[in-house]
């Protein structure tokens, strides 16, 4: 038990208080409050927390180590555009829409609009397996974040993860989710940025790191050059033009019919609320996103300068430490006892994606505050994310499938207390999942933005501009984007079938930009070889449209 | 009778005619906005990069900036002008909550 220890032990005690101290603030008794939190959320926090709840463990820990080795720097911006761009999707497209459309899920929209209970469930079933997959690796992203700086088992860090953001989801709901949410993305933010700004003042002695980071990145050329990586700042190097476009295109409309993010706007005061809501979301995500190029740029900047042909004898000790969790290996291959760190088969050193941004700190010898911070901070965005991810399950479970199919009668607190045992069933699922996680899981997370923008964003966009969409196009369309997008990322994606990409080569991760077409396509075609939508579903795609309801004393 | 009908009516042909009117705005605006988005996301990040990376900018290649930062920014003004201009159109055409 060293210093280190106790500091971050301070950092998890004290974060973790404040969010159990807002869920017993925020209880709440009516379903509206725990779907919605009411709809009594101001924009600027309700901004705060989709950003939080959008910027799960992934954002936190594994972009920036995504962007500088798995995609060598330029293409790594497809995470970055993508994972923006789509809200613009979503502030212009949905937002205000959704907002105006006033009930509590996705599937109620679904079914709504298109006078359909089976095609409700179906969405519902949708919004659960996507959540749930999704969830999982928020879970573990706990354990293991436990496990390594607490020194215990991952299977107590589990436990202790699942406990409390139950205790907040149970008790408060979405009130108590978006408080706590707000709380944490102070937390996540301050952690992700104090490295940025140490690290880049340090090398370039400009504290501001979306301004250094361009210097260090062009130096990064010649560096890696020398060691045969392709140019750090060069487009395509690790994925085709077409790939890129399609992949990014994927990410944005994937992001823009994610469930979890969606209903983020119904908690909004207004339809113009849920207009602030988009900007200040995205506001609020791209202090992250802008930050998260520099410490990429950096953190490859300081590795290859620290290892790169250093004596294996005489690593920091950051080293020897990650070596021990196995994400970190050296082999040295030929003998000389010296870290060869190059393009092909004479690299001795592989690293993992994930631990760049947790050994960022130590890697440019920052104090030991810096990683305490860096661990709250990774917890406290794998907790959100987790927490908003179980709510709407739970919703799905209480208001579309119990409500809407098994109790029609259902009273509110009747309602409210499957609500919350959906939210502990999902907890608990999760968690087992967690400790023993399928090995599809990761897989299929990152699939998830494809299979949305097939399915959902299409047939959401085209519910609300197009009046002359009818169930059975929307129907028709939805089922070819998910049929065509799945079979594709069966039969083509490591692991599964194996069959590589067989269609213009284009990756797995991208297909879902083409099963997203196809939907518009089909959608817009057979709602137009069938009748019409009644004249009271006119009404109210009508009443969508325009923030104040048309009333008879209009 | 006639008389009074008269008037009731125009105004609510007008209306009719500003919710239209409002609708195509909206769409406009959208549109607009959708396509600035395109150019930002897509045009200058990846069809142009490999161009727009032998400027220099910020001590770097423009191209590299754009993708992994600029474009970013231009989302976010995006949104903000989205935001103002609607609510203002909302108040203009009397649509307003």
């Amino acid at each position: 038990m060293d210093s280190q220890f106790f500091i971050t032990l301070a950092f998890v005690v004290v974060t973790f208080s404040i969010y159990i101290g807002i869920a017993i603030w925020s209880r709440v008794s009516t379903t509206s409050g725990f779907y919605v939190a009411g709809q009594g959320v101001p924009a600027v926090f309700n901004g705060m927390a989709t950003a939080a709840n959008w910027m799960s463990a992934a954002s936190f820990l594994s972009m920036a180590g995504l962007i500088a080795l798995a995609r060598n720097g330029f293409d790594g911006a497809i995470y970055l555009l993508g994972w923006t761009g789509g809200y613009v999707l979503l502030a212009l497209l949905l937002a205000p829409y959704l907002r105006k459309f006033g009930k509590y899920t996705v599937p109620a929209f679904v079914g709504d609009r298109y006078e359909s209970n089976a095609a409700r469930l179906v969405a519902a079933i949708c919004v659960i397996v996507i959540s749930y997959v999704y969830v999982i690796g928020q879970i573990r992203g706990v354990g293991i974040a436990f496990s390594r700086f607490l020194q215990v088992d991952i299977a107590v860090g589990l436990f202790i993860g699942m406990f409390i953001v139950a205790l907040y989801a149970v008790l408060g709901g979405m009130k108590g989710i978006t408080w706590t949410q707000v709380a944490q993305y102070t937390a996540l933010i301050i952690a992700y940025i104090i490295p940025a700004v140490g690290i880049g003042s340090t090398l370039t002695g400009n504290p501001i790191p979306q301004l250094s980071f361009m210097d260090i990145a062009g130096q990064l050329n010649q560096i890696q050059e020398d060691l045969g990586f392709g140019p750090y700042t060069s487009p395509f190097n690790s994925l085709s033009p077409l790939n890129v476009f399609l992949i990014t295109m994927s990410l944005m409309c994937g992001t823009a019919g994610l469930p979890h993010v969606i209903v983020r706007f119904y908690t909004a005061r207004s339809v113009k609320g849920a207009r602030w809501t988009g900007f200040w979301a995205l506001f609020f995500i791209a202090l992250l996103y802008t930050t998260a190029p520099a410490i990429a740029a950096f953190a490859k900047y300081n590795l290859i300068e620290t290892v790169s042909n250093a004596p294996y004898d005489q690593v920091p000790e950051w080293f020897t430490t990650w070596e021990g969790t196995g994400l970190l290996s050296f082999n040295d291959l030929n003998g000389d006892g010296l870290i060869q760190y190059v393009a092909g088969p004479e690299n001795e050193l592989s690293v993992n994606n994930d631990i760049l941004v947790l050994a960022n700190p130590e890697i440019a010898n920052l104090p030991e505050w810096v990683v305490g911070f860096v661990v709250a901070g990774g917890l406290a965005a794998a907790l959100s994310t987790a927490s908003g991810l179980l709510l709407v399950i739970a919703s799905s479970i209480s208001h579309d499938i119990y409500k809407t199919f098994i109790n029609k009668d259902a009273s509110e607190q009747n309602e409210l207390l499957v609500a919350r045992i959906g939210v502990v069933v999902g907890v608990v699922a999760s968690g087992i999942a967690g400790l023993n996680p399928p090995g599809f899981v990761g897989e299929v997370v990152a699939f998830a933005f494809g299979l949305a923008a097939a399915s959902f964003f299409p047939t959401i966009v085209l519910g609300i501009f197009d009046k002359r969409t009818n169930r059975t196009g929307a129907v028709a369309g939805m089922s070819t984007g998910l049929i065509f997008t799945s079979i594709y990322i069966i039969t083509a994606a490591p692991g599964m079938m194996g069959m590589g990409p067989w269609l213009f080569d284009i990756s797995p991760q991208g297909i879902g930009t083409i099963g997203m077409l196809l939907n518009f396509i089909v959608t817009l075609v057979v709602s137009r070889q069938t009748a019409a939508p009644s004249a009271e579903m006119q009404a109210f795609v009508e009443n969508i449209r325009y923030p104040r309801t048309a009333s008879a004393s209009d | 009778m006639d008389a009074q009908q008269q008037p009731n009516q125009a105004k609510q042909e007008s209306s009719e005619q500003n919710r239209v009117d409002y609708w195509k705005a909206n769409l406009n605006l959208t549109l607009t906005l959708l396509a600035i988005w395109f150019i930002a996301g897509y045009v200058l990040s990846i069809i142009l990069a490999p161009v727009l990376n032998n400027i220099t900018f910020l001590g770097g290649p423009l191209g590299f900036w754009i993708a992994q930062n600029g474009a970013i920014y231009v989302f976010v003004l995006l949104i903000l002008v989205y935001c103002i201009r609607m609510n203002s159109l909302d108040e203009e055409f009397n649509v307003d909550e």
